[in-house]
C-alpha cells in the first residue's frame, strides 16, 4: 500500500508541478473572468439595443380625460410589475371615421403601433394583430377596469422590513442550490477536456512505457487524477476567495448579507470543496478511462461532445433536487453515483441534516475506487495489451 | 539449457528466469514458448530481427504486460513490479517530458523507482557531469539533441543503481562514439554487480558485450547459451584463394562451399586442416592464401536462426 501511495504521489507531484507552474495555469485561473466579461459586454450591448429600439405601443383613440385615467392606471401597474412589462400608450384624438383612423394608425411606420384602442373607457374596442385571450388584451381589460373604477390613489400599505421569512428563505436557498450546482457543473465541464487529454502526453511521448514498467497502472491513474484535483482545488480556492472579495466590495453589507444555506455557510463551503472533489473524481475517473483509449488530440476532441452531453444530462437529473430534495427523482439522482455530488450539494443548500452527506460521500468514494479500478484494468487491456484474453462478461472478475 | 537454468535458479544465481512464456495479441502469437535464464551479474543479449518478439518478451519480463501463459521471475519475484525499485528499464521508443529539465527528468525516473527526489537530483548532477552534460542539467529536454536526450534517459534508467538493467535496442539511433560510450557504461554497471539484459538486432554489439545470448526468431528461442557455445555449434571457416582455376584439388572442396569474390568459403572438414592441405597441394591448387577462422556470432546466428532472419537483421542494420 505504501508503495502504491508513494508511486501515486510521484506521478501526482510531477503532474501538479507541470500544471500549476506552467504559464498556462494563469489562463486557467482567469477562465471564470471570460464568461463574466462576455456576459457583461453582451449584457450592456443588449440593454443598449433594447433601450434604443422603439417598443411597440398601443394607440389610444379617446378623449384626453379618458387617456389620462388610463395612463394613471397604467403607471400604477407599471410600479408593481415594472415599466417593460406593461404596454405603452400613445394618445390620438378621435377622427370622424375611427375605423379608418385605426387602420391608418396600424399602417403607420413612424410609430410602431401594435394595436389601436378606440371607444374610450365607455365602449372600448381593440383592433390589431392581438388575440382576445392574449396577455396584452388581458392587461388592457385590467387597466380599463381600474381606470373606470376610480382615479383615487392606491391605498397606503405600511411595510416593516425584516431580514428573512420562511418563504423568502426557501426561495433564496433554492437559488443558492441552483447557483452551487451550476458552479460545480461549469467547473467540471472546464476540467473534463483537460482530463480527457491527460494521458495523451505520456502516450505520445512514449513515457507511458517507463511509468508502466515502474509503478502500478492504478497508481498512475490515481496520481494523475489527484494532481488535477489539487490543481483544480487551487483554482477553486482562488475563485471563491476572489468572488467573496468582489461581493464584499460591491454589495452593501458584504458577504454577511448573502442568504445562508440550510447547512450554514462554513459547512456549505466545506461541502462545495468535498462535492467538487467527489464530482471531479467520479467524472474524472470515467473521463480518464475514456481519454486513455485515445491516441491523438483529434480523437480526444471527437470524444468531447458525447462527454459534454452526458454531463448536461447529469445536471438535468441533479436539478430535480432543487426545491424538492426528498422527492423520488431527487433521491434517485442522489443515489446515482455520477449525479450524486451535484444533487447533494443542492440538498445542502436546502436541508440542514448532515447524515445524508456522510452517507453520500462514502457512497461516492466507493464508486470512485470502483471506476478507477475498472479504468486501470481497461487501460492495461486495451492500451498496454496486457493479460490473457478475457470474455467481456468475465471482465469484472479480471 | 533448462536444466542449467534450473540449477542456477536453485542456487539463486538467476536475475531473470522465464519458463514457456506465451503472449497472444488477438490471433497473433508474438511470443511462443520463450524460456530464458539470465545469470546474475552477466551481460545477456537478446538477438533477433524486428518482429521476432524481443520487445514483447522484455515487456513481459519487467511487468508492463502479463503473459497469456507461462511464468517469469525477476530478481526472485514472481511479480516483476514488486522488484521495480531494483530494476532499470530503457524502452525501445524513448520518451521524456519535453518541458522537464534534464536533471529533473533523471530524478523523476529515479523517484518512480523509489529513489528520494533530492537524492535523485544529486545523483543526476553527478551523472550528467560524468557524461559532460552538466551545462544541460537545468535545460528543458526539448532543447537537447536526440543523442543527449537518449543519454539523459539512459542515466535515468540507472540513477537508482538497479540490480537489473533492461535495455531495449539501446544502440538504436546512437552514433559510433555514443555506441562506444554505452558499451563502456554497460561493462561498468556489470563490474559494479548489476545484471544487464538487452535486446539488439546488431550482432556486433552482442558479440563484444555478451557472455550469454538468446537468439529469438518468430517468437521462439532458437538458442540460449554462451556466445562461445553458439560459436562452437559451427566448425571453423576456411577461406581459400588458389592460382589454379580447376583441377583434381577441387574434390577437396566440400559440396556446401560458396564463392566470395576470388575466395572459396567453407567449413573446415571433419578431418581437420592437414588432409585438406595435402589434397590441395597434391591436386595442384596453387594455394595463394588459406585462412582458418573461428566462426563469429553472425555465422552462428545464420546457422541457428537461418539465412532469412540474418538477412532481415542485416537489412535493419543498413536502415
Amino acid at each position: 500500500m505504501m508503495r502504491f501511495l508513494r508511486s501515486a504521489y510521484v506521478i501526482a507531484r510531477r503532474d501538479f508541478s507541470a500544471t500549476v507552474l506552467s504559464k498556462t495555469f494563469i489562463f486557467f485561473l482567469l477562465a471564470p473572468l471570460f464568461p463574466l466579461l462576455f456576459g457583461g459586454t453582451f449584457g450592456s450591448m443588449s440593454a443598449r439595443l433594447a433601450s434604443q429600439t422603439q417598443r411597440p405601443v398601443i394607440a389610444v383613440v379617446s378623449s384626453q380625460s379618458d387617456f389620462n385615467r388610463l395612463s394613471r392606471a397604467r403607471d400604477q401597474l407599471a410600479d408593481a410589475l415594472g415599466d417593460l412589462a406593461v404596454p405603452k400608450f400613445v394618445h390620438f384624438a378621435p377622427a370622424a371615421d375611427t375605423d379608418a383612423q385605426a387602420h391608418q394608425l396600424l399602417a403607420n411606420t413612424d410609430v410602431p403601433v401594435r394595436a389601436v384602442l378606440t371607444g374610450g373607457l365607455s365602449a372600448p374596442h381593440l383592433t390589431g394583430p392581438v388575440a382576445g385571450d392574449s396577455p396584452t388584451a388581458g392587461q388592457l381589460r385590467l387597466l380599463i377596469a381600474n381606470a373606470r373604477a376610480s382615479a383615487a390613489a392606491p391605498p397606503s400599505l405600511p411595510v416593516t422590513n425584516v431580514q428573512a421569512s420562511s418563504g423568502s428563505l426557501t426561495n433564496d436557498r433554492a437559488v443558492t442550490a441552483q447557483i452551487a450546482q451550476t458552479l460545480l457543473f461549469v467547473l467540471t465541464i472546464l476540467l473534463s477536456g483537460m482530463l480527457l487529454s491527460q494521458l495523451i502526453e505520456e502516450k505520445s511521448n512514449k513515457i507511458i512505457e517507463v511509468i508502466a514498467a515502474a509503478v502500478p497502472i492504478d497508481a498512475m491513474f490515481v496520481g494523475k487524477l489527484f494532481a488535477m484535483l489539487a490543481a483544480s482545488v487551487t483554482g477553486l480556492i482562488v475563485w471563491v476567495s476572489a468572488g467573496a472579495l468582489l461581493v464584499q466590495m460591491i454589495k452593501h453589507g458584504g458577504v454577511a448579507t448573502l442568504p445562508p444555506p440550510a447547512i450554514g455557510w462554513p459547512g456549505f463551503l466545506a461541502l462545495i470543496i468535498i462535492y467538487f472533489a467527489m464530482n471531479y473524481l467520479l467524472l474524472g475517473a470515467a473521463f480518464l478511462t475514456i481519454g486513455a483509449q485515445a491516441s491523438t488530440a483529434r480523437e480526444v476532441q471527437t470524444m468531447s461532445m458525447p462527454v459534454t452531453f452526458g454531463q448536461m444530462l447529469l445536471l438535468l437529473l441533479a436539478s430535480t433536487a432543487i426545491g424538492a430534495p426528498n422527492s423520488p427523482a431527487a433521491l434517485a439522482a442522489a443515489a446515482f453515483p455520477l449525479s450524486s455530488p451535484l444533487t447533494m450539494l443542492a440538498r445542502a443548500a436546502e436541508r440542514p441534516e448532515w447524515w445524508p452527506h456522510v452517507v453520500a460521500i462514502l457512497w461516492q468514494a466507493l464508486w470512485v475506487a470502483l471506476i478507477l479500478r475498472i479504468g486501470s484494468q481497461l487501460f492495461r487491456k486495451t492500451v498496454l495489451k496486457s493479460g490473457p484474453r478475457t470474455r467481456w462478461w468475465r471482465f469484472g472478475r479480471a | 539449457m533448462l536444466q542449467h537454468a534450473s540449477q542456477l535458479a536453485a542456487s539463486g544465481d538467476l536475475a531473470v528466469e522465464a519458463v514457456d512464456l506465451v503472449k497472444e495479441f488477438g490471433n497473433t502469437r508474438a511470443v511462443d514458448g520463450v524460456s530464458l535464464a539470465v545469470p546474475t551479474g552477466s551481460i545477456y543479449g537478446l538477438l533477433g530481427p524486428n518482429g521476432a518478439g524481443k520487445t514483447t518478451t522484455l515487456r513481459i519480463l519487467i511487468g508492463i504486460i502479463d503473459p497469456s501463459s507461462g511464468t517469469r521471475r525477476v530478481l526472485g519475484r514472481a511479480r516483476p513490479l514488486e522488484a521495480a525499485a531494483e530494476v532499470g528499464y530503457l524502452p525501445e521508443e524513448r520518451g521524456l517530458y519535453p518541458a522537464m529539465h534534464a536533471r529533473d527528468a533523471i530524478a523523476f525516473m529515479g523517484a518512480l523507482r523509489g529513489l528520494p527526489i533530492h537524492e535523485g537530483r544529486r545523483r543526476a548532477d553527478r551523472l550528467l557531469a560524468e557524461h559532460n552534460l552538466e551545462e544541460w542539467a537545468r535545460k528543458p529536454i526539448r532543447s537537447l539533441s536526440k543523442g543527449m536526450a537518449q543519454t539523459v534517459q539512459l542515466l535515468g534508467t540507472i540513477v537508482h543503481r538497479p540490480k537489473l538493467i533492461v535495455l531495449d535496442e539501446p544502440f538504436a539511433g546512437l552514433d559510433a562514439l555514443n555506441q562506444g560510450r554505452l558499451e563502456e557504461l554497460i561493462r561498468r554497471e556489470t563490474r559494479s554487480g548489476a545484471t544487464v539484459l538487452f535486446s539488439t538486432h546488431v550482432i556486433a554489439h552482442a558479440e563484444r558485450l555478451c557472455e550469454r545470448v538468446a537468439i529469438i526468431a518468430k517468437g521462439k528461442v532458437a538458442f540460449d547459451g554462451g556466445v562461445d557455445e553458439a560459436r562452437s555449434k559451427l566448425r571453423p571457416i576456411v577461406r581459400l584463394r588458389t592460382r589454379a582455376k580447376d583441377g583434381t584439388w577441387r574434390s577437396a572442396i566440400p559440396a556446401g562451399a560458396r564463392r566470395e569474390g576470388d575466395e572459396w568459403v567453407f567449413e573446415l572438414p571433419e578431418g581437420g586442416p592437414e588432409p585438406l592441405l595435402k589434397a590441395l597441394i597434391d591436386g595442384g591448387a596453387g594455394i595463394e592464401t588459406l585462412a582458418i577462422e573461428r566462426p563469429g556470432l553472425h555465422d552462428a546466428f545464420v546457422a541457428i536462426a537461418g539465412n532469412k532472419a540474418a538477412a532481415e537483421m542485416a537489412q535493419e542494420k543498413v536502415q
